[in-house]
């Protein structure tokens, strides 16, 4: 039977019901329509389901909703300011990080779970940080390099 | 899919008698990284689930220089890997942690998961094991301390009785002038399982020439990890010298006892423990003599990626 539970999901409270063995990653699909996180294998080992959970990268795959009451989520959704891109998301488009978009997602949000522990990254800590993250098309060179433009992006805006 | 009703026990005594109550159809969940895996394909079917989750104070972490490392049950895999006291006292548990998964599953695995699930090949277990971990462990009758290295019975079995919980580990101290370091073989570099998993934690004495104390330990080569006791006794007293580290290591692989599976022959993983072995003694023998060793090196030590 479905219980009802409250997460607050890209800084808005939401209470709504959810069976007691619903994943976070299907609560977010389908009890709350926010569809932009993905499912790739159900199974942790994608990351195309990768979410912020109280500030840190999740497989939302991996959680159950319920685990999850009263606290933080930020998904992609949640990232953009109105129309305005979030740094991450913008470098994406500028260097090619992106094919056919599955995986774009669960790795912004690694990127951006990074950025926010560790501003300045070294590639090496880049690949590192993503390293839970499939994607079939880009080859990664690409993600990698957008992950590092944003980060230094950010840092010029911090300093400006 | 079977489906299951959601429980949240507030302490750990409420939780034991749940699980008590419940008997053989309530399972606990701490991260949820392997249950839900196993729920999902059908292995594990239980009626109840127990969430650990919500127990104040499970997921502390603490250190002293008396009574060493406190991990509660519920420390993240991610927490052992940037704590800073892990990575300075107890290196090979840090490598261990960062040579485990992607991020995003060590932001949820936890470290009281990955030796309730007993694995053989659980990236922890090594490191757990050379540090002489102690288990309390809670449950009906109260509160039991057992050492690890009696908690692993098989592939999935461990020691706990019904109703009884995994609520911390204790690892000792360590020595002055210890070293450490694990290292995994497996087939990628990240999100994947290891062939063979060697820990070695060196202590030294008579300004570096003779080993004072050796544990050495091994994943995914046995039903469960295991010391390599007798490669341990080799070492201790000894002055060491790079033959007798090969010795030591030929030791290590004799006790192997690796299966065949898909992901490597047990002939090639007994060549690959000997080679892991001297390669951690090495290392943690130099980190013993004092050389530094940035972490960003211990992590890219500890995954060696066959492709
Ligand atoms: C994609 C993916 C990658 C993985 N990679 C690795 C890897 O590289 N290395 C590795 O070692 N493992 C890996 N694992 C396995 C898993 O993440 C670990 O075993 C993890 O430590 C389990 O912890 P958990 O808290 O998620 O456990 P859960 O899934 O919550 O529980 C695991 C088992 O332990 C029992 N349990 C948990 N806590 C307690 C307790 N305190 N007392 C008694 N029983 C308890 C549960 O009942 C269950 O049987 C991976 C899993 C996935 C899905
Ligand atoms: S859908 Fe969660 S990791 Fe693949
Ligand atoms: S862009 Fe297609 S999977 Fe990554």
């Amino acid at each position: 039977m479905k219980k009802p539970l409250q997460i607050t999901v890209n800084g808005e409270i939401r209470q709504f019901f959810a069976e007691p063995y619903c994943s976070l990653l299907d609560a977010l699909r389908d009890e709350l329509l926010l569809t932009g996180t993905k499912k790739g294998c159900d199974e942790g080992d994608c990351g195309a389901c990768t979410v912020l959970l109280n500030g840190q990268a999740v497989t939302s795959c991996l959680v159950l909703a319920h685990s999850a009451h009263d606290s933080q989520v930020t998904t992609v959704e949640g990232l953009a300011d109105h129309q305005k891109l979030h740094p991450v998301q913008q470098a994406f488009v500028d260097h090619g990080g992106l094919q056919c978009g599955f995986c774009t997602p669960g790795l912004i949000m690694s990127a951006v779970g990074l950025l926010q522990e560790n501003p300045n990254p070294t590639e090496e800590e880049v690949r590192f940080a993503i390293g839970g993250n499939l994607c079939r098309c880009t080859g990664y060179n690409k993600v990698v390099e957008a992950i590092l433009a944003a980060a230094q992006a950010m840092q010029n805006k911090l300093k400006a | 899919m079977p489906r299951f009703e959601y429980l949240e026990p507030h302490t750990l005594r409420q939780a034991v008698s749940m699980l008590q109550q419940h008997g053989s159809h309530a399972r606990i969940v701490a991260g949820s990284t392997d249950f839900l895996v196993r729920w999902r394909t059908g292995v594990w079917k239980p009626q109840y689930v127990v969430n650990l989750q919500h127990v104040p104070g499970l997921d502390r972490l603490s250190y002293s220089p008396r009574n060493g490392l406190r991990l509660g049950a519920l420390v993240r895999v991610r927490a052992l890997e940037t704590s800073p006291v892990v990575r300075q006292r107890y290196p090979a548990l840090a490598a261990a942690a960062a040579s485990f998964a992607g991020v995003q599953v060590r932001n949820l695995a936890t470290v009281g998961g990955n030796v309730c699930n007993a694995s053989p090949a659980g990236d922890t277990l090594p490191s757990l094991l050379a540090f002489d971990a102690q288990c309390r462990i809670v449950g009906p009758q109260g509160e039991r301390w057992l050492p690890l290295e009696q908690f692993f019975l098989g592939p999935g079995r461990t020691a706990l009785q019904p109703a009884e919980i995994l609520a911390e580990l204790r690892l000792p101290p360590p020595l002055p002038n210890t070293g450490s370091l694990y290292i995994k073989h497996s087939p990628r570099g990240a999100m994947d399982i290891s062939y063979v998993g060697v820990a070695s934690v060196v202590s030294l004495q008579d300004r570096g020439r003779v080993c004072r104390d050796a544990k050495i330990a091994l994943g995914a080569v046995a039903p469960t990890p295991i010391r390599a006791a007798s490669a341990e006794a080799m070492l201790r007293g000894q002055t060491i010298t790079p033959e007798l580290l090969k010795r030591v290591a030929a030791e290590a692989q004799r006790l192997a006892r690796p299966i065949d599976d898909v992901r490597a022959t047990g002939a090639y993983r007994k060549d690959i423990v000997a080679v892991l072995t001297q390669r951690t003694l090495e290392r943690a023998i130099e980190m013993a003599r004092g050389a530094e060793m940035p972490f960003e090196v211990q992590r890219r030590l500890a995954v060696q990626a066959a492709f």
